[in-house]
């Protein structure tokens, strides 16, 4: 018999801020937080732009000599994840730890710290290289400081898949809790890869927008003049928990994961299938394993990054998965307002999919002035529109044809 | 540079790198076990000092520092080699 799973806290790094009200009551106005970055003033780059932390510090949760040993990406989830420990009100030292969990996704570790020691390797030879390199670049830091910083002892591992890979560290979390190997897990995704090599990398695949002129109209998700996607940063933080084991400490329950879906293209390491089958049955199985019908389902938390082929993908999946029932479904993508957050992604839009929930209310697809007509689905253009909310899926899709979907519901006894 | 600038600013770096305070830093406390740095922290504290100083560190003289002053000789003897 499997368990409940439900979700008692969350918290937010993101482009739109730190503060998880902040940031949703920004997202919902149709604030943008794609910018000029910083720091990338060193090379021509194609795009310039991105959804940067800009203002962001790790204090005063991170001690000020404990900050330079630990990775932007890793500083933004313990962060992250401090605050939503904080609201879940849980304390770990009442807890048997050996049976709580912490699965982060990350999909590509310390991308700026690799470049700055490869710097000083290349100018001064291997003896100035830090010794404080390997612990900060590895993707697995992340999940080991929050690990650390809590006492939690159970399974600490990292999740990379690319861009699902925040979707797929949530899948586990909620596997070992509705299996029964654990009672709590923190989980999510974390990703800074806004660097030099990230965006010559990116740039050099086409896969990024050049709209530097105006940084808060390029990330246009299912719209005919997209060009790419922004490369954004930051993390989102999930507690998960056992249904009786929240309800014995009389925690504020915010949702139930009530399914989930995961699947491979198999078939190419970048590009999407177009006709979106894997994507769809990543849907379809998401619906099947929550014991949903198609039009149970009021809200998509859309992959949707504005690349050429991947909305058409996307849209593709969703007709597939939900048949009749994909015309009716609310639709956006909150990468229109924050950019890609590759393996963050998916822990910021699960926590976005809640607040939905939570308010009844669907945040808008920004910049989607004028619909790629063959994404012809209900993508919530401009402005954020109220409905009745009780079930929302959130999916991400990752280099590699990883495609990983997480259902969420209002939490019902 | 003399002993004394030197010492400044060996205190400077520990202090920066170990998130301490550098008046309760004296010359005659152990970088491990009185100050708090673990192996990792002593290999950069040890790079640190390479950059800031210009100086090349021996692996065997690194292995014999323990405390401040320890470190401040050191520099001092590379500086007027």
């Amino acid at each position: 018999m499997k368990k409940r799973v439900v979700v008692t806290g969350y918290g937010l790094v993101t482009p739109l801020g730190y503060d998880t009200e902040t940031v949703w009551k920004r997202l919902i106005e149709g604030q943008s937080g794609i910018v000029l970055a910083q720091g990338l003033d060193e090379y021509p780059f194609a795009s310039k732009i991105a959804g940067q932390c800009c203002d962001f510090s790790p204090e005063p949760y991170v001690e000020r000599k404990d900050i330079k040993k630990i990775e932007r990406f890793a500083q933004f989830s313990l962060v992250s994840g401090i605050r939503a420990v904080e609201a879940s009100g849980i304390d770990f030292s009442k807890e048997n730890t050996q049976r709580c969990v912490v699965i982060i996704g990350c999909g590509v570790g310390g991308l700026g710290e690799i470049e700055r020691q490869d710097e000083k390797l290349a100018k001064r030879g291997p003896k100035l290289v830090s010794p404080f390199t390997i612990p900060k670049i590895m993707p697995n830091a992340a999940a080991s400081h929050l690990a650390t910083r809590f006492g939690i002892h159970g399974s600490a591992y990292s999740v990379s898949t690319a861009c699902a890979s925040a979707n797929n560290a949530i899948i586990e979390a909620y596997k070992a809790i509705a299996d029964g190997y654990a009672e709590v897990a923190l989980t999510g995704g974390t990703e800074a890869a806004v660097s030099k090599l990230g965006v010559s990398g990116f740039g050099a695949m086409k896969a990024l927008s050049t709209r530097n002129d105006e940084p808060e109209k390029a990330s246009r998700p299912f719209d005919a003049d997209r060009d790419g996607f922004v490369l954004g940063e930051g993390a989102g933080t999930l507690v998960l928990e056992e249904l009786e084991h929240a309800r014995k400490r009389g925690a504020t329950i915010l949702g139930e994961v009530v399914g989930y879906g995961a699947t491979c293209d198999a078939a190419h390491i970048t590009q999407p299938d177009e006709g979106g089958v894997y994507a769809g049955l990543a849907l379809k199985e998401t619906l099947r394993s929550a014991g949903l019908n198609p039009e149970q389902v009021d809200y998509i938390n859309a992959h949707g990054t504005a690349t050429l082929l991947g909305d058409v993908a996307e849209t593709n999946a969703i007709k597939y998965a939900l048949a009749d029932t994909s015309r009716s479904v609310a639709i956006s993508s909150t990468k229109s307002a924050i950019g890609h957050l590759l393996g963050g992604s998916g822990g910021v839009e699960l926590i976005f999919s809640l607040l939905a929930i939570r308010d009844n209310v669907v945040p808008p697809t920004l910049n989607l002035e004028n619909p790629d007509p063959r994404c012809d689905l209900d993508f919530t253009p401009l402005v954020a529109k109220e409905r009745r909310i009780d079930v929302a899926v959130s999916s991400s899709f990752g280099f590699g044809g990883h495609n990983a979907c997480v259902a969420v519901a209002r939490f019902k006894d | 540079m003399d002993k004394e600038a030197i010492k400044d600013k060996v205190i400077d770096i520990i202090a920066q790198q170990l998130g301490r305070d550098k008046e309760g830093i004296t010359g005659n406390q152990d970088i491990a076990n009185d100050l708090g740095a673990d192996s990792l922290d002593v290999a950069e504290l040890m790079i640190t000092f390479e950059e800031e100083f210009s100086i090349d560190i021996e692996e065997d003289n690194a292995q014999s520092i323990t405390t401040v002053d320890d470190v401040v000789e050191q520099i001092y003897s590379l500086l007027n080699n």
